[in-house]
């Protein structure tokens, strides 16, 4: 198996604008940034709170978050599946085998670690920051905008090792999205399917493809946050 | 300093605080009336600060009161803190910020006039966090000022600063006073302390061991502890 | 400014979150089929698919599974059709009531797939039972599926044609992977072993290494697919009217013929015979 012909397939792809690869590609990046975005809905505003609020049973919560960092994705899909299978308890919704399924399987993966990344983070930064949002009447809850703002750079990065999880994972998106053809196949599974038709020099084609634009995405966003952290300090 | 009811004379009784079994501060009862700079001056570990921390709400007291004259929860009072917070964010969106959070209208006009009142318009834009020493203590205080506060806690203003920024500081303070702002402030230096106050406040060991009119105790301190912290700054 | 900006980023999220979810719901109209891996991995539905949709307007969503998956997932309901090959398994389905009706699709058959060198020594043997006893003997590697699907079912049955017990007889010769088809190939590719494979997914295989067929031919080796619609009365969301028509369209003249045109290098694959009598 020579990785000429894996790299010459990864060029044609790109280069041949073939639809069905265009769809896939733009299915991995919606499932994926929707999942991402949708945690950051969640996560961010959860773990800024968990950083500066004390409460009865935080620290299980922080580990509870901190732990499923390293939820296996085959676990979460599971989930998700036996959730949205018509027999489960939202069957009727009739999201199984959709990317709707595939985007909360991701979401809940990226989740703990949108949590924990935040958490950590915001606690160092209200650390710094307590005394004087304090003297301004902004304590509890009150305080999060300041801190989520303040901290958008260093918290970008928490997305950043958010959307690289979600992006590289199959085992979530397999079970529940069932890699459809033209509807819920993404770069993962097509490479997995790629690989069980034995054809490796298509699949590790996609597999670069799909390492050129996590890398890319990668640049984009650290060269944003470099020029931001600069400004900010 | 322009509201109907005033929140001060500010009266502190008995005032204690223990952290880890140790008490910081003992006893401290003084009453602060409107107008005027009062030093709160004494060696390390005296309570200086924690006083300060005490009377804005930053700390809960161990044990005694303050009382405002128009009450609590008027937030008619801001600090300096020793070592300023700069957010993550320009000069100018630093006072916003703070105006925003406490609800005060206007506050992008308020900003730049804050600015431009301490000659800091040229650096409105500048990310705080880059600012020199001098500068973000200035911005510090311009942005306490631009919340329009009765009373300003000022928390050793110039502790890290060269003369020069210590000069600006100092010109900052005393003409905030002279509009009519009430100023309590610790300082470790007894020639600020001097320049800038009428009434002294000396702590020693979380008492307060004396309280005069500034000319009469750098003249003739009545305690012994603060003719030997005098004596000492002189030898010094 | 600052409430505001938040406010507004979060809005903008909201609404971009809608967007990607909206566009599931969006879908005309489907169907959903659980297949089998054979099917997929041999490219048939590729082939199938366009001249269906192209017909009915309908447009099938195929998850494909190991046969006994797939009717799993008949059974929870979250399949309209189910497409299989494993004769016991799908009447045992229909027994239980999860499926209506299964009609005969079509065939093809199961070849010995195994190295060059054939460290057993069966190459042109016709007589699969045969071969497999002296893989046993030999203790020569081989590959199962070991998945629960209709080539593994299939594989289980050789086993007991030949007079082996394989719960007994197996050794570390005998390697169970649990996965599909492809990933059973390219294990085998692999270990140099032997394997039991769908003809239409050999064809279809790229990543051969020294592997080729050694035995081919045996009556016993022949492979039916069956094509069930999930039971209504069990899953009232069922398709019925859609999942049936596909059933109607494959098991139909035009179904049949589109079937066996799938060709690789010439080659056929899959052998429709709906209109057999007990296929």
């Amino acid at each position: 198996m020579d990785l000429s012909s894996a790299f010459a397939s990864a060029f044609s792809l790109i280069f041949s604008g073939d639809p069905q690869f265009l769809q896939i590609v733009g299915l991995s990046l919606r499932v994926t940034l929707s999942a991402v975005l949708l945690a950051a809905l969640i996560g961010l505003p959860l773990g800024a709170l968990l950083a500066v609020v004390r409460f009865p049973g935080r620290s299980a919560v922080i580990v509870l978050a901190n732990g499923l960092m390293g939820l296996p994705p085959v676990v979460a899909g599971l989930m998700v599946f036996l959730l949205l299978s018509r027999s489960g308890p939202l069957g009727p919704l009739g999201w199984l085998f959709s990317p709707a399924a595939m985007i909360m399987a991701q979401t809940l993966l990226v989740l703990p670690i949108v949590i924990a990344l935040t958490r950590g983070a915001i606690e160092e930064m209200w650390g710094e920051y307590r005394e004087h949002l304090t003297s301004l009447g902004l304590t509890g809850w009150r305080a999060i905008p300041t801190l989520l703002w303040d901290g958008r750079f260093v918290l970008a990065t928490g997305l950043l090792a958010g959307f690289g999880r979600a992006s590289a994972e199959v085992g979530a998106v397999l079970i529940v999205g069932g890699n459809i053809a033209g509807h819920t196949r993404t770069m993962t599974t097509a490479i997995t399917l790629e690989t069980s038709k034995g054809d490796l020099p298509l699949a590790l084609g996609l597999g670069l493809v799909l390492i050129a634009l996590t890398l890319a995405i990668n640049a984009a966003a650290f060269g944003a946050s470099r020029v931001g952290a600069r400004f900010a300090g | 300093m322009r509201d109907s009811v005033s929140i001060l004379p500010l009266a502190v009784e008995g005032l204690s605080f223990m952290a880890d079994g140790k008490r910081l501060l003992d006893d401290v009862s003084f009453t602060l009336p409107r107008g005027g700079v009062t030093a709160i001056i004494g060696p390390n570990g005296a309570g200086k600060s924690l006083t300060l921390r005490l009377c804005h709400g930053l700390l809960a007291p161990g044990a005694g009161t303050i009382s405002w004259q128009a009450g609590t929860g008027l937030r008619r009072h801001a600090m300096v803190l020793q070592r300023p917070v700069m957010l993550r964010r320009s000069a100018r969106a630093n006072i916003a910020h703070a105006l925003h959070a406490l609800a005060i209208p206007d506050a992008a006009r308020r900003a730049d006039a804050a600015l431009t009142r301490f000659g800091l318009a040229a650096l409105a834009d500048r990310p705080a966090r880059l600012l020199s020493g001098g500068e973000q203590q200035r911005l510090a205080i311009a942005r306490a000022w631009a919340q329009a506060p009765e009373l300003l806690f000022l928390d050793e203003p110039s502790s890290h600063l060269d003369p020069g920024a210590t000069r600006q500081i100092e010109e900052m303070i005393a003409a905030m006073a002279a509009e009519g702002m009430t100023i309590l402030m610790t300082t470790h230096d007894l020639g600020q302390a001097r320049r800038l106050a009428q009434r002294v406040l000396f702590f020693n060991r979380g008492r307060l061991v004396e309280d005069a009119p500034a000319d009469s105790f750098f003249t003739g301190p009545a305690s012994p502890e603060a003719q030997a912290f005098i004596a000492g700054d002189l030898l010094w | 400014m600052l409430t505001r900006r938040s406010l507004l980023t979060a809005g903008f999220g909201l609404a971009l979150a809608a967007a990607a979810l909206a566009p599931a719901a969006a879908q005309s109209r489907f169907i959903t089929v659980s297949s089998t891996t054979s099917t997929t991995d041999s490219g048939l539905f590729e082939h199938l698919l366009p001249a269906f949709k192209a017909r009915t307007g309908i447009e099938v969503r195929v998850v494909s599974q190991g046969t006994g998956q797939a009717l799993d997932t008949g059974r929870r309901g979250d399949a309209d059709v189910v497409f299989v090959h494993a004769r016991a398994q799908e009447a045992q389905f229909v027994e239980e009531g999860f499926g209506v009706e299964r009609k005969p699709v079509m065939y093809n058959d199961f070849v010995l797939i195994g190295p060059k060198a054939d460290p057993a020594g069966i190459r042109g043997t016709k007589d699969i039972a045969a071969a497999l006893q002296a893989i046993q003997a030999r203790g020569a590697p081989f590959v199962s599926r070991g998945d629960k699907s209709g080539t593994h079912a299939a594989e289980l049955n050789l086993w007991k044609a030949a007079g082996i017990t394989i719960e007994q007889a197996r050794g570390p010769w005998y390697r169970e992977i649990g996965q599909g088809m492809g990933a059973a190939l390219n294990t085998a590719a692999a270990m140099n072993a032997y394997v039991l494979a769908d003809r239409a997914t050999w064809l279809n295989f790229r990543n051969r290494g020294e592997l080729e067929i050694v035995v081919e031919g045996d009556g016993r080796l022949f492979n039916q697919y069956g094509v069930i619609l999930v039971n209504p009365a069990k899953h009232p969301h069922v398709k019925k009217a859609d999942g049936q028509a596909f059933i109607d369209w494959l098991t139909g003249p035009e179904g049949q013929k589109t079937i066996a045109d799938y060709r690789i290098n010439g080659e056929q694959l899959f052998f429709p015979n709906a209109g057999r009598p007990g296929a």
